[in-house]
């Protein structure tokens, strides 16, 4: 079928300040094969994609393209080789004003080799085919602002075929998708694949990885640690190479004693998005809330936490009514929130380590005003030692953690703050494996120690292996409720998407 | 190694750069590096200080405030006033524009934190608003002693002397502005360093809605920072008063883009990269060591401006660059 040489890397290395970040990484992939390419986070594989797509310069070996040398020096080079990336935030390559055939084409309008004459009716009609061949039906004449986050990435793909790319990176393309979505993207790569193209799959979710991929790389700590078939390989195989050891159990459970109530909503609503939840939550347990992108789950937690302010609805923690004007009142009432988008709102990365840690508790280690820094510097110590926090020091930037030990900061700020109540919305959105296992331990030590713990997630597997009991959300409503042990991932599935009038 | 040269650079070129400076006029005139010029340049840049303080507060949290230099045009004119045309007790003179200088705070964290208006358009407004209310105060007039009024009477009061003595006075050998300097540059970087309220503002600048999201009350942070803009700037102008001995109109109108240069000099001290009042203190000290120096070299005055555009345009571009390295 395809090309068996597309793509060669050989002898990749490179160096970040003196530390190596890829040791003499070898890369390849074949025209029309899904190669995936896993490894926890650092474990170089955004580095190496960076040097094939020309953002970074290797500082040794060579790229071959269909056994030609290339010198990868900029993003321009990469795409006049054929190598294309498909990323995260599509928003950032696709202009929002222009139509959706325009940014199809934006290339070749944008070069010297049309005329200064544009024939639109052609334009359209082959964007339109183009859209059709990869099974879409999205309007090319709507603007971009006006789709959703799956059909602009819908477009970008599109792009990526009218500029005859031979290898496509697909960097966790399905982090932002639904479960429907996912599919169809999948059902595109396939197509892409067919057509002779060279996909490289970057994905944390494994399953994902295993339903699409026709080979997997692992990598760890900048070199390459197996590149097999894989329908040769099992979850825990790839596991044990990304982590370097295995992982017994991918949910631990802590067992604990449920006691009373305390959290308890009633009737919360805003706008559409959430439209009157009623839902309990007691000491020591942990409650789930599943639902698609899109069902209201981080509306909801914004609610709880006074980030949005409901339009009606009560919340009681420990049956005290609490404040929902602000987060300052949620606090106060003992409602925390560890939010989805961690780096723009869980954490400040421009930041100290010590100081987003004490940021919610200023009051507690200040006397008349003053800071005290030996008890900001204890508070610090304490939470990077009991959640295990890889930083080299606690004066560290946090933007300069990995996504697992960023999202441990957004989680032990709120430690210390004697919280009744923990809400999680996606806490393992982009946390390699070996971190989410650590998050989950650390949910699992609060709810032992009597806290009360929601838990938002589109993730339904989580939501099986953590919870005591799953709510499931679907257009603004809780549907259904499922004790441990009830639940599948088809019925969640299926209550999930069932309230929705038009399946996307 | 290019890394390197623009990492270090940018910690201590500001630093090398007012050094240099200070070596050549030294060499260039003998009575430069003098007690008494040196304190000259200190007194000089004891105002543009305050106002830059201010400036450094509400950038702090990640808020501009271009209303400064017409609050110190105000304060200004109304300290005078307060003491030619009211002949009012000294404590008075000296509360009134104070108060006046954080009621333009309030105005502008209203529009800005309330009403939601960009902050540089925002304070674009007021600057105009109270450029013309002080104007309008004094009727165009500048205020001294015994001033001949519009009606041909003459104005009671006079600048009084002690009040003339914070302006110009000094105390063991140093001018008192210059101490007055001094203790606000160390009082506003402890209020930063070890407070609370200043650990609030840092966080509330670096990222608000992650502040918020913690807990801050950020909006109302927001409005202290602009309020106690306001009032460093009235501060700036009761020192102008008192230096010149009188109320002059658009008093504060240059000393904006010169506050505005030393902070931003200040984002380079150090390789600080955000507004930290030492760098601004440092930055106010290389704009005074070359306008003395120009003077000193016979430059003539309107030249000065270029020169200070030329500073902050250097600083602006030394800070940006460096960001933007970064985010590579």
């Amino acid at each position: 079928m395809g090309n068996a040489n597309l793509l060669q890397m050989s002898g990749i290395s490179k160096s970040f300040s003196g530390v190596k970040a890829l040791h003499e990484a070898e890369f390849a992939v074949r025209g029309g094969e899904i190669h995936a390419l896993l490894g926890a986070n650092g474990a170089g594989k955004s580095t190496l994609m960076k040097i094939l797509s020309g953002a970074y310069e290797a500082d040794e070996g060579s790229i071959r393209i269909e056994g030609r040398e290339i010198g990868m020096r900029s993003p321009a080079d990469a795409k006049a080789a054929g190598v294309h990336c498909v990323y995260q935030e599509v928003d950032t390559s696709l202009v929002p004003q222009l139509s959706v055939a325009e940014n199809i084409f934006l290339d070749r309008i944008a070069s010297k080799k049309t005329g200064a004459w544009l024939n639109w009716g052609n334009l359209y009609a082959e964007a339109e085919k183009l859209l059709a061949e990869l099974g879409l039906s999205i309007p090319v004449r709507k603007k971009i602002e006006e789709l959703t986050l799956a059909e602009k990435q819908m477009v970008l793909i599109a792009r990526v075929m009218v500029e005859e790319a031979k290898i496509v990176i697909f960097d966790e393309p399905t982090a932002p998708l639904s479960t429907e979505e996912t599919e169809h993207l999948f059902r595109i790569m396939d197509k892409l694949k067919a057509s002779g193209i060279g996909i490289v799959f970057i994905s944390h979710r494994l399953h994902e990885v295993f339903r699409i991929s026709d080979t997997i790389t692992v990598m760890r700590d900048g070199r390459m640690i197996l590149t097999e078939p894989a329908s040769r390989l099992e979850t825990s195989d790839v596991i044990h190479a990304m982590l370097g050891r295995s992982l017994e159990d991918e949910y631990p459970k802590i067992e604990t004693t449920i006691g009373e109530t305390v959290l308890s909503v009633k009737d919360l609503a805003l706008g559409k998005r959430v439209r009157g939840v009623d839902l309990e939550v007691r000491r020591g347990e942990i409650v789930a809330v599943v639902g698609l992108v899109g069902a209201g789950k981080t509306e909801l937690s914004r609610l709880l936490f006074g980030a949005d302010v409901a339009e009606r609805g009560t919340v009681e923690v420990a049956g005290k009514r609490s404040d929902l004007g602000s987060p300052t009142g949620a606090i106060e009432s003992g409602i925390v929130l560890v939010p989805e988008e961690r780096r723009k709102e869980g954490i400040l990365v421009k930041e100290s380590v010590l100081h987003n840690l004490s940021l919610p508790i200023l009051r507690q280690i200040s006397s008349w005003g003053f800071l005290s820094g030996s008890r900001e510097k204890g508070n610090a110590s304490g939470v990077i030692e009991r959640l295990g926090i890889k930083t080299p020091s606690a004066g560290q930037l946090t933007g300069y953690l990995s996504g697992g030990n960023q999202q441990k900061v957004a989680i032990g700020k709120w430690l210390n703050t004697n919280a009744d109540v923990f809400v999680f919305d996606e806490p393992t959105k982009g946390v390699d494996v070996g971190a989410k296992r650590d998050i989950f331990v650390i949910i699992g030590e609060l709810a032992a120690q009597g806290k009360g713990i929601l838990y938002l997630t589109c993730e339904f597997a989580e939501a099986l292996g953590l919870a005591d009991r799953i709510l499931v959300m679907c257009d603004g409503r809780i549907v259904k409720q499922f004790l441990r042990g009830e639940a599948t991932q088809e019925n969640l599935l299926y209550f999930a998407s069932a309230g929705q009038e038009e399946p996307a | 190694m290019k890394n390197k040269l623009m990492q270090f650079s940018f910690k201590y070129g500001a630093l090398i750069f007012i050094g240099v400076i200070l070596l050549f006029f030294s060499l260039y005139n003998e009575f430069f590096f003098t007690y008494g010029n040196l304190t000259d340049i200190l007194r000089s840049i004891s105002i543009v200080t305050f106002i830059a303080i201010g400036v450094t507060i509400s950038l702090t949290v990640d808020g501009f405030d271009l209303s400064v230099g017409s609050t110190v045009s105000l304060s200004t004119v109304v300290t005078a006033t307060m003491m030619v045309w009211f002949e009012m007790p000294l404590v008075v003179v000296l509360v009134v524009p104070l108060v006046v200088g954080a009621l333009v705070g309030l105005l502008n964290s209203l529009l800005i934190v309330k009403i939601r208006i960009p902050d540089l358009l925002a304070t674009l407004a007021v600057m105009y608003i109270i450029s013309g209310v002080h104007k309008t105060y004094t009727k165009g007039y500048a205020i001294y002693s015994h001033m001949q009024r519009t009606d041909g009477t003459k104005a009671p009061g006079e600048m009084y002397k002690d009040f003339l003595w914070i302006g110009q006075g000094k105390l063991l050998g140093i001018p008192f502005p210059v101490i007055l300097m001094v203790i606000a540059v160390v009082a506003v970087h402890l209020f930063f360093k070890y407070t609370r309220w200043g650990r609030q503002m840092i966080m509330t600048g670096g990222n608000e809605e992650a502040a918020r999201l913690s807990g801050l009350r950020v909006k109302r942070v927001r409005t202290y920072a602009y309020i106690a803009s306001g009032v460093l700037a009235s501060i700036g102008g009761i020192l102008f008063a008192a230096r010149v001995g009188s109320g002059q109109i658009d008093a504060g109108a240059p000393l904006l883009m010169e506050a505005v240069a030393a902070v931003f000099v200040g984002y380079s001290v150090l390789g600080a990269g955000r507004p930290n009042v030492i760098g601004t203190f440092v930055g106010a000290v290389l704009i005074g060591v070359l306008v003395n120096g120009l003077t000193m070299l016979h430059v003539e005055y309107y030249v000065n401006d270029i020169v200070k555009g030329a500073v902050l345009v250097l600083a602006l571009a030394v800070t940006f660059i460096n960001m933007h390295r970064k985010r590579t």
